[in-house]
């Protein structure tokens, strides 16, 4: 089970500006565990981020991004009310999403 | 070719399969957007990298503004913040030039997202942070050298 995000937007005029917290290893696959042993790549591949259910952005990202990424999103036509979601799918296929409404 | 029929019947096999996910309910639609690029992301040089994403012919642009830190003191966790100005920017691209995968993200913009991102990535060594932004079907390029104390990709 994957661990929840942390998400929080609001709003300036009509631009939400998202900020979201991924909890995830995001191991490159190049590390080696105590043993000597290489650690197996694990990382998230896909970002959706949704404004009441329609897709506004579209992102794959590699190992390359630090481990519990953060990212910043803004998002324009947004009002009050609005739900925005996000959601990610790892190299594993293990996937995890959340959503808030936007104050 | 009998090896080409069966891949086909197994691509038909696979997408007969998704088809019966979707109308299952198991899959929504949106799950199944733009499939991650495996080729453009397992490309080990940079110019490699942009071969693959189609990006070879990038034109430099001061539209692509980039910003991160000169020194990085943690390689591990560098912010990156890139915003095009570039009129109908689709998507900004992320490279790191020294790692060893150099390419780290593609954000697609649909209609109503601004083109502006910020993102940590893992840098290994002193290196070009390249950003592509796509706009009007082409590719316009713009980096930034940040140096790093500390490697990332190590741990």
């Amino acid at each position: 089970m994957a661990d929840p995000m942390k998400i929080r937007a609001g709003l300036k005029g009509d631009i939400a500006d998202v900020r979201v917290l991924m909890n995830h290893p995001m191991e490159t696959g190049q590390r080696k565990d105590a043993s000597g042993n290489l650690i197996p790549p694990h990382f998230i591949q896909e970002i959706a981020v949704r404004l009441n259910g329609k897709t506004v952005i579209d992102a794959q990202v590699s190992q390359g991004v630090s481990r519990n990424p953060v990212f910043s999103f803004r998002v324009k036509g947004a009002k009050v009310g609005d739900r925005l979601e996000i959601s990610w799918l790892d190299n594993k296929g293990e996937k995890n999403s959340t959503e808030t409404a936007l104050a | 070719m009998p090896m080409q029929t069966s891949k086909r019947k197994t691509l038909k096999r696979a997408g007969a399969a998704i088809a019966a996910a979707v109308a299952a309910g198991v899959l929504r639609p949106q799950d199944v957007g733009a499939a991650w690029n495996k080729d453009a992301f397992g490309q080990k040089t940079l110019a490699d990298a942009l071969k693959s994403l189609g990006a070879v012919a990038a034109a430099d642009s001061k539209d692509i503004v980039i910003d991160a830190p000169q020194i990085a003191e943690n390689g591990a966790v560098v912010p990156v913040e890139i915003t095009s100005n570039l009129p109908g920017t689709k998507s900004i691209v992320v490279l790191i030039e020294k790692n060893p995968f150099p390419l780290v993200a593609k954000f697609d913009f649909l209609e109503g997202a601004v083109p502006f991102v910020k993102v940590n990535v893992k840098m290994g060594e002193p290196s070009n942070v390249r950003v592509l932004a796509e706009a009007g079907g082409k590719y316009y390029a713009a980096f930034k050298e940040v140096k790093v104390t500390i490697g990332g990709c190590g741990g």
